[in-house]
């Protein structure tokens, strides 16, 4: 074979590695696809009867798009336990002393990782069109939604590798964790960036996070009044677009590099 | 045997970015012969992780060179890692997996086509066939520490580095991981071994490196290390409490230095072995006092160890 067929089928025995995670401890995975559809059903039953969704249609057709968008951001945390896990229990430093491909520690996590998201977005769906949640601009364009979804958690997935690689320990990581919340909230998840106090709207429509879930509304045909409001919100399908490049022009090497100095 | 040198370091120096002054290796020497297995002996932050890591292209050394088998640590990492194993200080394998699972996964990233076959004879080797269905998760610190070396050796290395194997085992574990240790070594493997515990050295190794604050500063056989000390010590062990006062001033013309009581047992250091066993003998015989125990023995490599790195009492 040659080095990039080595690189694949290395990348792929380490991806195979998370899978054989999911049969060992089912419970556990299953708890994290379900964990989103959780706070879908809360936050659909706590605020549905409160928000006063845009022409009479369901709050579900705002909430299931940010919910979307929410399940990628926290997919970082079990990027970062992941890597963390594995440096700090020296797992790490095994694969390092192997004649391996070294890109494949860092590529398996990543395929592993966006098989993990696809699963989380199917169950998401299946879960969201039994509450009447609905696509209306044909499959292609649900497509292109599921796919602008994916690219985001592939650039947080850069993000979380090198969080992963540089706090070394699970403390930190905790840290992380709780930071995600608010990043999650303070966004067009759960309401309009429109009904926010403008500051507010501001930070939470520049959130890459609001740019994905409102370009996915839009590419969904679900009705997002963020949407029209201001620059940033008309041009959203952009920003979803530039934002997840910046993050992987900025963390992809950066990982690299980190992975790299583990030798320092 | 061949006399060919599988590992060479010399004057390796190693700073931890951010890590205290002095810490880590400074200017570090060692030359391991293919085929023995060579104890590298210290106390905690001596620097034997680090010598590992740098060995095992894991860490960059700051200078003076490192070769494995002919191949430089820092230029040719790849064909090091191809001749090396490396079981490293904490156990390193996945801890959700079963045993066989692990060994599968090291089988497939060491390219090796028979991964199935071989994950079964290594767990066959190191006793782990009951056991290995079963999460890593639910092994005891021995069993895990077997699969670990397991996991180091599916494609037979050259050298094979082991990191304080048994550092937080029981005995009986620890006795596992010895005969591993032993099985290993009768199979042609060269083994470099860290270690705290003496015992282990003297068990294991060929020859033993005494490492301290970063530097070799003893090194030889066992015996040689013992010898070094010089004298060795007449052990005597009395019935009497009220006899030590006596008895160490019937030794005193025959000590080559300071005697160590501790309780009913005397110790004297000695030059001369037989004439100084018979003359204590019979100075006792005068003096009417039977020991329980009169023995003549080496120093303990603690001993050895306590002397050479300076935190003898
Ligand atoms: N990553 C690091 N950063 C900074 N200092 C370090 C690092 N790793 C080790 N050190 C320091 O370098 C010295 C040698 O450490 P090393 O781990 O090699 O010792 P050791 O002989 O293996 O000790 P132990 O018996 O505790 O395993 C210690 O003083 C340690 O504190
Ligand atoms: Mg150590």
């Amino acid at each position: 074979m040659t080095g990039l067929g080595w690189a694949l089928a290395d990348s792929w025995t380490i991806a195979r590695r998370t899978l054989l995670h999911w049969r060992m401890q089912p419970g556990l995975v299953l708890f994290n696809w379900f964990f989103p559809v959780l706070m879908l059903l809360l936050f659909g039953g706590l605020l549905g009867g409160a928000m006063e969704s845009p022409e009479g249609s369901s709050y579900y057709e705002l909430l299931v798009p940010g919910i979307f968008a929410l399940s990628m951001l926290f997919g970082l945390e079990g990027t970062m336990t992941a890597v963390t896990t594995d440096v700090s229990k020296g797992v790490t430093d095994r694969f390092r002393s192997l004649p391996m491909s070294s890109a494949a520690v860092v590529l398996g996590r990543c395929i592993a990782d966006m098989l993990d998201s696809v699963v989380t977005l199917v169950v998401l769906a299946a879960t969201g069109l039994a509450l009447g949640w609905r696509w209306h601009e044909g499959l292609p364009s649900a497509l292109a939604a599921f796919g602008l979804l994916l690219l985001l958690r592939f650039a947080l997935l850069w993000v979380g590798i090198f969080i992963g690689l540089t706090v070394k320990n699970a403390q930190s990581v905790t840290m992380v964790q709780v930071l995600v919340w608010p990043v999650g909230f303070l966004s067009s998840t759960f309401v309009a960036t429109s009904t926010m106090p403008a500051w507010l709207g501001t930070i939470a429509q520049w959130n890459p996070l609001s740019a994905t879930a409102t370009a996915a509304r839009a590419l969904f045909g679900n009705p997002d009044p963020s949407a029209t409001a201001t620059w940033i919100g008309t041009h959203a399908g952009l920003a979803a677009l530039i934002a997840p490049a910046v993050l992987i022009a900025v963390f992809l090497p950066l990982s690299a590099h980190r992975y790299r100095t583990l030798s320092r | 045997m061949t006399t060919e040198r599988v590992i060479e370091a010399a004057g390796v120096r190693k700073n931890y970015k951010g890590g205290t002054d002095g810490a880590g290796l400074n200017g570090f020497d060692l030359e391991v012969t293919a085929g023995t297995v060579t104890g590298l002996l210290g106390p905690n932050g001596a620097g034997k992780t680090t010598a590992v890591r740098i060995l095992s292209t894991l860490l960059e050394l700051d200078s003076g060179t490192a070769t494995i088998a002919g191949f430089d640590v820092r230029r040719q990492g790849a064909e090091v890692r191809r001749r090396i194993g490396l079981v490293g200080q904490y156990a390193a394998v996945d801890e959700v997996l079963t045993g066989r699972q692990n060994l599968v996964m090291f089988g497939r990233l060491n390219h090796l086509r028979n991964h199935k076959s071989r994950a079964d004879e290594l767990l066959e080797r190191f006793s782990l066939t009951e056991a290995a269905d079963q999460a890593v998760s639910k092994y005891s610190g021995g069993m895990r520490r077997r699969l670990d070396l397991a996991a180091s050796l599916i494609v037979a290395p050259r050298v094979l580095f082991v990191d304080e194997p048994t550092t937080g085992l029981d005995p009986a574990g620890r006795m596992e991981v010895w005969s591993a240790v032993r099985q290993l070594v009768d199979g042609g493997t060269t083994v470099l071994l860290t270690t705290q515990y003496l015992e282990e050295a003297d068990q294991l190794a060929n020859r033993i490196s005494m490492l301290k604050e970063g530097k070799v500063v003893a090194e030889g056989t066992p015996d040689e290390l013992k010898t070094q000390l010089g004298s060795d010590w007449l052990d005597l062990v009395l019935t009497d409490p009220a006899d030590v006062p006596r008895v160490v001033e019937l030794a005193g013309p025959l000590a080559d230095g300071e005697i160590r009581v501790q309780d009913v047992r005397v110790s004297v250091p000695v030059k001369d072995r037989t004439k100084a066993l018979v003359a204590m003998a019979n100075s006792l015989h005068e003096a009417k006092i039977e020991p329980e125990d009169l023995t003549l023995r080496r120093p303990t490599l603690d001993e050895v160890f306590l002397h050479l790195t300076g935190d003898a009492a």
